[in-house]
C-alpha cells in the first residue's frame, strides 16, 4: 500500500500557515485575521498529526487536542471582543481600533 | 569598691543627663532642665571624690588603677578595648573638670535665664562634660581620641550656639576646620604610634618605650615623628601658633562656654595629652624643644596683641591663647607636673576671668567694648574684688595661684636641666606683658568715670547663682597654688610630689631631669642650702614677679594717671599700634594664602569642572543615551494590531532563519 510521504503533509501545512500570514498581516477586517488565525493553527495542526503518523507516536495527536481547546477558546473570546468593538465603535477595521499606544 | 571598680559611671553620668535634657527637655520646665543637669555634674564629682578616696586605698605600689570593660573593636592584630584607667595625673584633672564645670553649670542657670534653647544649652555642656571625662579617663589613645574630637564637637555646638547670627556660625565652623587640620596629624601620630608599638594601650606603650633608649637630638628618629604628629593636634586643640585663630573667634559663644570649654578644660586637653604621653615625649628632644619652642613664642606672641584689643572677650581669648603657651613650654622643658599645675590654677583664674567678664556683660546689658565701659567698680562690686583676685592670679602677684605655678614653669625654663635660654627670655617678657593687659582690662572696666550713658545703661549686679561661682573661684585663685609654696622655702612642693609617681613611672634616659625643681630641692639639701628665707626673699624678687609689678604700674600709669597717654602713644607707633590691632594681619594671610586659593580650586576645578562636567556629565550622558533610545523605541508602540502583527512575523521569519544556520553549520 502507497503511503503518501510526509514531505507532501508539510509542504501543504506550509503553503496554509503563509497564506494564513499573509491574510494576517494584510487583511483589515478583524473577523478575517480571526479567521487566518485559525487558519495557521490549523496548518500547525495538520504539520503534528503528520508527523505523529510518520513516526507512529501519539505525542503529535495530544497536541493536536490542546491547540483545537486552545482555538475554541481563542474563538469565543475574540469573537466577543469583536462584537464589543463593533458595538462600541461601529467599525470592523483595524486600523481605526489604534488608541492603545506609546 | 564600688566605683573605682566601674568608673564608667562617672562618665556616664553626665552623658544621660545630656540625654535627658537633649531628648526630653524641650517641654521641661527651667527647673527641671537646671536639676538633670546640675544632679548628673553634681553627681559626677561626688564620684569622682568617691573614687578618689578608693584610689587612695590601693596599695603603696600601685601607680594607677586599669579597668578594661568589653573588647571595643578588634582587626587582625589592631585591637582597642574600652578601658579607663586612674593615676594621679588622671585625679587632678577629673578634679578640674568636674568642679570647673559644676560651677559653670549653676553660673549658666543665671546667666542663659532668658535664652531661647535653654534646655539645647544644658544638654550640650552635659555632653561636653562627658567626652572630656572620657578623654581624661581614657586608657588607650584611640578611646582618647574618642573624647578629644567629641569635644571638639561640642565646641563647634556651643560657639554656634546662637545658630540665627552669622558670625557665630563662622566661628563655629572655624573652629572646628581649624582644629581638624591638627587632628589630622593626631590621627596619623596614632597610626605611626600602633605601628611602631604594636598596641595603642598606655601602659604597653609606655612598658616598650620605656626599653627604648632616647633619640639623638640632632636626628629624628620614629619616637620624634609620633610625638611631633601627635602635638599638631595638642597645637589645634589647645590654640597654638600657627593654628590659634580660631580661639578668639570662639568667644562669639556664650559667655559660660568661653569660661568652661575655651579657657579651663577643653583647650588644656592639649597639655594633658602631652603629659600623658611623656613616656615618649621625654626620649624625643627634638620634639620636646618644638613643644618648648612653640609654647614659649606662642606665649609672647598672643600677649603682644592682647595689649590692644579693646572687646573684654577677646583680651581674655589672646591671654588664655598665652597662657597655654606657658603650660606647653613647662612640659617641653621636661617640667611636666609645673605645666599641669599651672593647667589647674588656669582652669581656676581664667574660668573667673572669663565667667566674671561674663558679669560684667551682662550688667552692662550686652555690652563687650571696653572702650564704653569704665567706673564699674562701685556698682557690681562682687564682680569687680573676685576679677581683681583673678587678674592678680593670672599676672603672676606673689600670694595668689598663678604666681607659684608661672614661676615654676619659668624657674624649668630658665634654669632647668632642659633649660632654653632664649624662650626663658620669650616667657619672661610674656609675664610682663600679661601684667599689663590684664590690669589694662582692670582699669578700663571698673575705674575711671564711666564712659557710657548712664541713664540708658542700667547698671545692676548679677543675681547669687552667678556670684556664687565667682567666689568659689576667687578663692581657689588665691589657695589654688599654696601646695606649692613649702616650695619657696627649699620644702616640699606638694603638687610636684603628688605627680612625681606618674612621671617617674617610666625611667626617663639621664639628660632629662623631670621634676627639675622638685629634683633641685631635694638636692640643695646635699650641697649648698640656702636659709629658708634667702630662699622665699629670691623668689619674691625673681624677675617674674619684678616684671609682673612692673606692668602693673605701667597700666596704671597710662590708664589712670594719664588717660590721654595710651592715644598718644598709639598715634606715636601707629604702625605698630595697627599691627597689633589688626593680629598680625594673620587672618587675612591665612585668607590670602590658603582660604581663598582652596575657595578657587574648590570653585573651579572641584566644582565646574569635575562635578558638573565630569560627575554630572557623566550621570547626565547616561540619562539622555537612555532616553533617546527609549524615545526612538516607543515608536514601535504605534497602537496598531498590524504593525505588531508584523513584527511577530519578522520576528518568527528571523528566528526560523537563525534555527536553519544552526542546523547548517551543524
Amino acid at each position: 500500500m502507497n503511503v503518501v510521504p510526509v514531505a507532501y503533509y508539510l509542504v501543504l501545512s506550509a503553503v496554509l500557515f503563509g497564506l494564513g500570514v499573509v491574510a494576517f498581516v494584510f487583511k483589515r477586517n478583524i473577523i478575517t485575521i480571526l479567521l487566518a488565525i485559525e487558519l495557521m493553527l490549523n496548518a500547525v495542526n495538520l504539520a503534528f498529526v503528520a508527523f505523529a503518523r510518520a513516526w507512529g507516536q501519539t505525542d503529535g495527536l495530544v497536541f493536536v487536542f490542546f491547540v483545537i481547546v486552545v482555538a475554541a477558546a481563542e474563538s469565543a473570546v475574540g469573537l466577543a471582543i469583536v462584537i464589543r468593538i463593533y458595538q462600541n465603535r461601529q467599525t470592523l477595521n483595524i486600523e481605526r481600533v489604534n488608541l492603545l499606544k506609546f | 569598691m564600688p566605683i573605682l571598680e566601674h568608673l564608667w559611671i562617672i562618665i556616664a553620668l553626665p552623658l544621660a543627663g545630656a540625654a535627658l535634657n537633649g531628648l526630653l527637655g524641650k517641654n521641661w520646665s527651667k527647673a527641671l532642665v537646671n536639676s538633670v543637669g546640675i544632679g548628673s555634674v553634681s553627681l559626677a564629682f561626688l564620684s569622682v571624690l568617691e573614687a578618689i578616696r578608693e584610689f587612695s586605698l590601693l596599695p603603696a605600689g600601685q601607680l594607677s588603677f586599669f579597668k578594661n570593660y568589653f573588647n571595643w573593636m578588634a582587626a587582625g592584630s589592631f585591637k582597642v578595648d574600652f578601658a579607663l584607667q586612674m593615676d594621679h595625673l588622671t585625679i587632678v584633672m577629673l578634679l578640674v573638670v568636674t568642679f570647673v564645670s559644676l560651677l559653670v553649670h549653676i553660673y549658666s542657670t543665671g546667666y542663659m535665664a532668658h535664652e531661647e534653647g535653654y534646655y539645647r544649652f544644658f544638654a550640650y555642656l552635659n555632653l561636653f562634660v562627658f567626652f572630656m571625662l572620657t578623654l581624661v579617663l581614657a586608657a588607650n589613645i584611640v578611646l582618647m581620641f574618642v573624647g578629644w574630637e567629641g569635644v571638639g564637637l561640642c565646641s563647634y555646638l556651643l560657639i554656634g550656639f546662637w545658630f540665627l547670627k552669622q558670625s557665630a556660625i563662622s566661628a563655629g565652623k572655624k573652629a572646628f576646620i581649624t582644629t581638624r587640620i591638627g587632628d589630622f596629624g593626631f590621627t596619623v601620630g596614632i597610626l605611626l604610634l600602633f605601628w611602631t608599638f604594636g598596641s595603642v594601650d598606655f601602659g604597653t606603650v609606655f612598658m616598650k618605650a620605656a626599653n627604648m633608649p632616647a633619640e639623638s637630638a640632632t636626628q629624628a628618629g620614629v619616637l620624634t615623628w609620633i610625638c611631633l604628629l601627635l602635638f599638631a593636634g595638642a597645637i589645634g586643640k589647645s590654640a597654638q601658633l600657627p593654628l590659634y585663630v580660631w580661639l578668639p573667634d570662639a568667644m562669639e559663644g556664650p559667655t559660660p562656654v568661653s569660661a568652661l570649654i575655651h579657657a579651663a578644660t577643653m583647650v588644656t586637653a592639649g597639655v594633658y595629652m602631652v603629659a600623658r604621653m611623656h613616656a615618649l615625649f621625654s626620649r624625643a628632644p627634638i620634639a620636646m624643644f618644638v613643644v618648648a619652642a612653640v609654647g614659649a613664642i606662642t606665649a609672647f606672641y598672643a600677649a603682644t596683641i592682647g595689649l590692644v584689643q579693646t572687646d573684654i572677650k577677646k583680651v581674655l581669648a589672646y591671654s588664655t591663647v598665652s597662657q597655654l603657651g606657658y603650660m606647653f613650654l613647662g612640659c617641653g622643658v621636661g617640667a611636666y607636673a609645673a605645666g599641669i599645675f599651672h593647667l589647674m590654677t588656669h582652669a581656676f583664674f581664667k574660668g573667673l576671668l572669663f565667667l566674671a567678664a561674663g558679669s560684667v556683660i551682662h550688667a552692662m546689658g550686652g555690652e563687650q567694648d571696653m572702650r564704653n565701659m569704665g567706673g564699674l567698680r562701685k556698682q557690681i562690686p562682687v564682680t569687680f574684688w573676685t576679677m581683681f583676685i583673678a587678674t592678680l592670679a593670672i599676672a603672676g602677684i606673689p600670694g595668689f595661684a598663678g604666681f607659684f605655678s608661672k614661676d615654676e614653669i619659668l624657674d624649668a625654663a630658665g634654669s632647668g636641666a632642659d633649660a632654653h635660654i632664649t624662650l626663658w627670655l620669650l616667657g619672661l617678657a610674656g609675664a610682663g606683658l600679661t601684667s599689663f593687659y590684664m590690669f589694662r582690662l582692670i582699669f578700663l572696666t571698673f575705674f575711671g568715670k564711666p564712659r557710657f550713658d548712664e541713664h540708658k545703661v542700667h547698671v545692676h549686679e548679677s543675681p547669687r547663682s552667678m556670684t556664687v561661682p565667682l567666689m568659689v573661684l576667687a578663692l581657689l585663685s588665691i589657695v589654688g597654688g599654696w601646695f606649692a609654696a613649702p616650695h619657696l622655702i627649699g620644702k616640699t612642693d606638694y603638687f610636684e610630689a603628688f605627680l612625681h609617681p606618674v612621671f617617674a613611672a617610666y625611667g626617663v634616659p639621664a639628660g632629662i631631669e623631670q621634676g627639675a625643681s622638685l629634683a633641685g630641692a631635694a638636692g640643695e639639701a646635699g650641697g649648698i642650702s640656702p636659709s629658708p628665707a634667702m630662699e622665699l626673699l629670691h623668689a619674691l624678687t625673681g624677675p617674674p614677679v619684678v616684671l609682673a609689678i612692673i606692668g602693673l604700674l605701667v597700666a596704671w600709669w597710662f590708664y589712670i594717671r594719664r588717660p590721654d597717654a595710651p592715644k598718644k602713644l598709639a598715634a606715636s607707633v601707629h604702625g605698630l599700634y595697627k599691627l597689633l590691632l589688626d593680629k598680625y594681619y594673620v587672618d587675612e594671610i591665612y585668607a590670602a594664602a590658603i582660604i581663598r586659593p582652596f575657595l578657587w580650586i574648590s570653585t573651579n576645578v572641584l566644582w565646574h569642572a569635575v562635578d558638573e562636567r565630569v560627575i554630572d556629565g557623566t550621570v547626565n550622558g547616561v540619562a539622555s543615551v537612555a532616553r533617546e533610545v527609549g524615545g526612538q523605541a516607543r515608536e514601535l508602540q504605534s497602537g496598531n494590531a498590524r504593525s505588531y502583527a508584523t513584527w511577530v512575523v519578522i520576528g518568527a521569519l528571523g528566528f526560523s532563519v537563525l534555527m536553519l544556520g544552526v542546523w547548517m553549520v551543524r
